[in-house]
């Protein structure tokens, strides 16, 4: 029954290189070696593939946040990592839906993930929170805000995009929709 | 605010590393010395560490789907799982057939179950129905020596063709029998102990419980005494003694036993098992505890096997009696609430129920 499915998958350091440089080719090739696995997984255990997906994309940003958040120190293999956290993923939302514990079938070793699940449930609180306060916001301060703070655009940039007569009201702009923002972000 | 402004995008272009020279020195400075300064410092790249780490989980999530559109998912479904796909083909291919399989087991079956009268679970198979024919030999001397001897009842001298026994619902003149004693029935007589006979009317039936109501209409009929007996509501226990009267020939026979099981025939919940012994004619008789309370009336026995007779639990009586409309009814039907038999001798209880109960009479 347990039958353990083959791959050609990358190698760990590589992988973990990859990710601290934003390498979209091993996002790719990441997604594409252990899909299955969790496709698996949760199949097996009363889901379907859009489940799948959503676990395990999940399980990839827990990856990456755990990666990128310094420190990171490999334990065990980036497969039994993965896979555990889907594992966790799946049966808390199992639980959740049934409202009775419940046995799953495993096809791979697992290790203790909690501690990041816990780190990841915090960082999911602060995400979903700051969705919601972006999409509060409106535009034009949403796309200002985005422009400036995550696709790093300068100031110039954004001046000539939105039509403003000089870099000054530009920056004024940009002040009045972060304190917006902040504001949003801190009384949800 | 405007020196809040100025210093929001001076930490803006500090944190993106546009300050260079004398301005990065002064504000690292300024970082040192005014502790107030850091803190907001530290706030707002907290935030703005906050909102690219949206910025980067958003952008991720979109790669992922992008990568996600581009698998084929039912390839690798197939791939991990395949069994299901394998147990659905199967199905389509072979259901028509399986349809067909199935419906032939029915049919066989139902068909077997049919045939061996599975179904008709009819008591008249298994249980004897006790109500007596009057052959002409059997016909009573009785009824004509007391045709002679007492003033002359109303009814036929005619022994009729089947016989039972009824007892009174009320003083008034209701009677309550079986169904199947009085079933098919031109005309219905009841007789009491002393021989007389009365024309009686049929007022209910209910053949599920097999239980028939009737009302004495002869106009010689006088009403009689109030009754001695009660009707139980509850079920009565396994292994209460009772005893019956009834009409297995021309005169009351005492009969005794006690209850042997809950239910009845095959389950039957309507009835109580009694080991009694019963002969036909007896249908219809009460079935009495021994404080005198009314919990059954006999109705039947099973064949080829000793020892086990039916009663109707008294509650259906009630039920049967309920269900009468009393608009209908030319006189009220109550039914006796008070129980004079408590703690008599069989002697006396007997004596006492004789002028209750009916030879019921059916041409």
């Amino acid at each position: 029954m347990k039958k353990e499915l083959k791959s050609s998958a990358p190698a760990d350091s590589e992988i973990v290189l990859g990710i601290l440089n934003d390498s979209k080719e091993t996002l790719s090739r990441l997604y594409t070696s252990y899909f299955p696995m969790v496709l698996q997984l949760v199949l097996k255990n009363n889901g379907n593939e859009d489940d799948a997906k959503d676990v395990f994309q999940e399980s990839i940003i827990v990856l990456y946040n755990k990666v990128k958040g310094g420190n990171f120190e490999l334990n065990s293999k980036l497969k039994t990592f993965l896979y555990s956290v889907c594992r966790r993923l799946w049966l808390k939302r199992l639980n959740e839906q049934s409202k009775t514990r419940r046995n799953i079938q495993d096809f791979s070793d697992i290790i203790a993930v909690e501690d990041d699940l816990e780190k990841h449930e915090e960082k999911d609180r602060q995400f979903e929170m700051m969705e919601l306060a972006l999409n509060q916001l409106g535009e034009p301060c949403k796309t200002i805000i985005e422009d400036y703070y995550i696709q790093n655009r300068s100031m110039q940039e954004i001046c000539e995009k939105f039509g403003y007569t000089n870099a000054d009201n530009a920056k004024t702009q940009k002040y009045k929709c972060l304190q917006r923002l902040k504001k949003l972000f801190f009384q949800t | 605010m405007k020196s809040d402004l100025e210093l929001m995008n001076l930490i803006d272009a500090y944190l993106k590393g546009e300050l260079a020279g004398s301005e990065l020195s002064d504000f690292e400075q300024k970082r040192i010395s005014d502790p107030s300064f850091d803190l907001k410092v530290v706030e707002h790249q907290n935030f703005i560490l906050n909102l690219s780490e949206y910025g980067s989980r958003v952008k991720l999530s979109s790669d992922m789907n992008v990568i996600h559109e581009s698998l084929d998912i039912q390839a690798i479904k197939d791939e991990v799982a395949p069994e299901a796909p394998r147990v659905i083909r199967l199905w389509k291919k072979y259901r028509i057939s399986t349809a067909i399989a199935a419906t032939v087991a029915l049919i066989a079956v139902s068909g077997t179950l049919l045939s061996t009268g599975y179904f008709s679970k009819s008591i008249s198979t298994n249980v004897n129905l006790l109500r007596r024919e009057i052959n002409s030999i059997k016909r009573s001397q009785n009824a004509l020596i007391k045709n002679i001897n007492d003033k002359p009842a109303k009814g036929p001298s005619d022994p009729g063709e089947y016989g039972g026994t009824g007892f009174a619902l009320s003083s008034n003149g209701y009677v309550v029998t079986n169904f199947h004693v009085i079933k098919g029935a031109d005309s219905v007589y009841v007789q009491n102990s002393g021989g007389e006979s009365f024309k009686v009317k049929l007022i209910y039936i209910d053949p599920a419980y097999d239980l028939a109501v009737l009302q004495i209409t002869d106009p010689g009929f006088e009403k009689l005494a109030s009754l001695p007996y009660t009707f139980k509501k509850a079920a009565s226990d396994v292994g209460e003694d009772v005893f019956t009267i009834g009409f297995p020939r021309d005169e009351q026979v005492l009969g005794k036993g006690y209850v042997s099981a809950k239910n009845g025939f095959a389950g039957d919940t309507v009835a109580y098992q009694v080991s009694i012994p019963v002969n036909p004619g007896n249908s219809g008789g009460p079935l009495l505890d021994n404080l005198g309370n009314v919990i059954g009336i006999i109705n039947g026995k099973q064949a080829l096997l000793d020892g086990a007779a039916f009663a109707i639990k008294s509650s259906y009586i009630l039920k049967s009696i309920e269900a009468i409309p009393q608009d209908s009814l030319d006189e009220k039907l109550v039914v006796n609430k008070r129980n004079t038999l408590a703690g008599l001798s069989r002697k006396e209880q007997f004596k006492k129920l004789e002028p209750y109960i009916y030879m019921v009479k059916v041409y």
